[in-house]
């Protein structure tokens, strides 16, 4: 079904135009991509919530939901938990620092240009490599030295996630604040304020909600973050995404419970009330960015 | 990655170009600041890509320099296959690449052409439908994935047909990327005046449109490319080998992990030059806009 829907695609506004003569409704022109976006994301979706929600027999189980409140369960969660707001409080507030680095300078400079092409790049280098990096620089045998909290749960891995988050805010922020016009600036300056001034009363409460709605996606992307911490440390799961993982691979667990739907059916909650968060406050933020 | 080191020292020469309407005192103060921040993240940045250089030179002792472990890297064997692993998982990550780009391609654009020319209501269906799989994490959809692809595996068990659940990952990049560049240029106007002139509606995609938003699309391939480049999470618990799983078995297998930096160090260069050469490959053409 979903290979017809793909070879479709090519030819489609053409035949859409021929068909509109024997009246088929125009929408017929997109049915290919909701073919194939309901085969591979909302089909598999659906499995996770309805499995989630059954015992292994196949019958319907409500009280799955409670397994969530198990400490061994509630564990992973407090542990993604800590690891998200430590690596996206982190990687927000330097990302906000580096983007203002870069948009206080000349705005064709070839400074920014770099900048962000290179932010673009690294902010796409999560994955097994990056662990190896970081293990290379501050592991047992590091070349600069060797950290002693580099296997700490939280703050090893949090500063190996920073090398990715940062970048990320840096693109994420920076239209934010080159949305701060030069105008505030030099009104405020022409009333008397000085510059913490000025940061206090216009900057900050302008850049807030862009701010805050950054840090949002930074949380939401540590949280869903899967082969850094798993090539980091395979031997103990911390976080959700490790134990849904041996989950998968193994049938020790939760003995009655689907547990790898019922864990990954949590994460799309908190990453769903995270981007909702995260939409809401980019339309405010939106207001004054034009 | 060169490019990260050199900022600390091209500011000189170029001077704060926006006037910011600022007191000579506080630009100084302000510069200093801007050096000492692109100092301090350029080498937060280059450090780890370094220790990883140094590493896949280390010799047989700690301390020495040599290059075996790169040369190790096209012959190093599997025991079991005698087929050198990395060299075919580095190949099927690449064609990977471009199935997936090509089909996100055909699927998405004439799509969002379409709805926005004919069927302006779906669009916010559209757009949530592209933006879901942000809040769906990999990691999530994994798991129901098992059931699908225990049907495709009947029918084909490359690792090609990774590209199917490829195409989801990187739609929410895609969409954004070519959104940007349809709001960019005026559909409607273009394509009333094709159609008026008796373009069918495929020749107004194809030679109206499309080179209309070229950079718009090269940006989504750019994207495209790299989600596909660094995947592991679907890859590794669908048992499938591309690049990083197959980095991933390495560092838990071999005793010698030379091999393993300098293929790390290998694969991100590889990632890292080609998405810098593809996006500055679309620079010039967006100012023409």
């Amino acid at each position: 079904m979903a290979a017809a829907a793909t070879t479709k695609t090519g030819a489609r506004p053409a035949r859409a135009g021929r068909r509109r003569r024997l009246t088929a409704p125009a929408w017929i022109g997109a049915v290919p991509f909701f073919a194939y976006v309901a085969v591979f994301l909302l089909w598999p979706t659906g499995i996770v919530v309805v499995d989630a929600l059954k015992n292994p027999n196949g019958a319907w189980a409500f009280s799955n939901f409670t397994e969530l409140a198990n400490p061994q369960v509630r564990g992973y969660f407090i542990g993604s938990f800590k690891l998200c707001l430590i690596s996206s409080l982190s990687g927000a507030v330097l990302g906000a620092i580096l983007a203002y680095a870069v948009a206080s300078g000349d705005p064709d400079g070839i400074i920014r240009r770099l900048y962000i092409s290179v932010s673009g790049v690294l902010a796409q280098f999560g994955g097994v490599t990056l662990a190896f990096a970081f293990l290379a620089l501050i592991g047992p045998v590091g070349v600069l030295f060797h950290a002693s909290w580099y296997f700490d749960f939280p703050w090893g891995i949090a500063l190996i996630y920073a090398y990715f988050q940062i970048p990320l805010m840096v693109l994420v922020f920076l239209p934010a604040i080159d949305g701060l016009k030069v105008q505030w600036r030099e009104a405020s300056e022409n009333l008397g304020a000085s510059a913490w001034q000025y940061w206090r009363y216009v900057g900050a409460p302008l850049l807030a909600p862009a701010f805050f709605g950054a840090m949002l996606l930074l949380f939401a992307v540590a949280l869903s973050a899967f082969a850094t911490i798993q090539a980091w440390e395979n031997q103990i799961p911390y976080v959700v995404p490790q134990q849904i993982s041996t989950a998968l691979s193994s049938e020790v667990g939760l003995s009655n419970v689907n547990e790898a739907d019922l864990l990954a059916l949590g994460m799309v909650i908190m990453v769903a009330i995270v981007m909702t968060a995260y939409a809401l406050l980019q339309r405010r933020a939106a207001r004054w960015l034009r | 990655m060169a490019a990260v080191t050199s900022l600390g020292e091209t500011p000189l020469t170029a001077p704060a170009g926006r006037p910011r309407g600022m007191q000579a005192g506080r630009r100084r103060r302000l510069n200093i600041f801007r050096y000492t921040v692109f100092t301090v993240f350029g080498l937060f940045f280059l450090l780890p890509l370094l220790a990883l250089a140094r590493f896949s030179l280390e010799g047989a002792t700690l301390g020495t320099w040599s290059v075996t472990a790169w040369k190790q890297i096209a012959s190093y064997q599997n025991q079991n296959t005698g087929i050198p692993p990395l060299i075919s998982a580095i190949e099927i990550t690449l064609e990977l690449a471009v199935i997936t780009c090509a089909v996100m391609l055909v699927l998405l654009v004439p799509t969002m052409v379409w709805v926005r020319l004919r069927v302006r209501w779906l669009s916010r269906t559209v757009e949530f439908l592209c933006l879901l799989p942000l809040a769906i994490p990999a990691i999530s959809l994994v798991v129901g994935l098992g059931e699908i692809y225990n049907r495709i595996q009947r029918i084909s068990l490359s690792a090609l047909m990774l590209f199917w659940v490829y195409v989801i990952l990187a739609l929410p990049y895609a969409y954004r990327a070519l959104a940007a560049g349809l709001t960019a240029i005026d559909v409607t106007t273009l394509s009333e005046a094709a159609r008026s002139l008796g373009a069918s509606w495929f020749s107004v995609l194809v030679r109206v449109i499309v080179p209309n938003m070229r950079a718009a699309i090269l940006n989504a391939l750019i994207l495209t490319a790299g989600v596909v480049l660094g995947e592991f999470t679907i890859a590794y618990l669908l048992l499938y080998t591309n690049l990083q799983v197959e980095l991933y078995s390495i560092s838990r297998n071999t005793p010698n992990a030379g091999v393993l930096f300098a293929t790390s160090l290998a694969a991100l260069l590889l990632t890292g030059v080609l998405l810098l050469i593809m996006s500055y490959a679309g620079r010039p053409r967006r100012g023409r806009g």
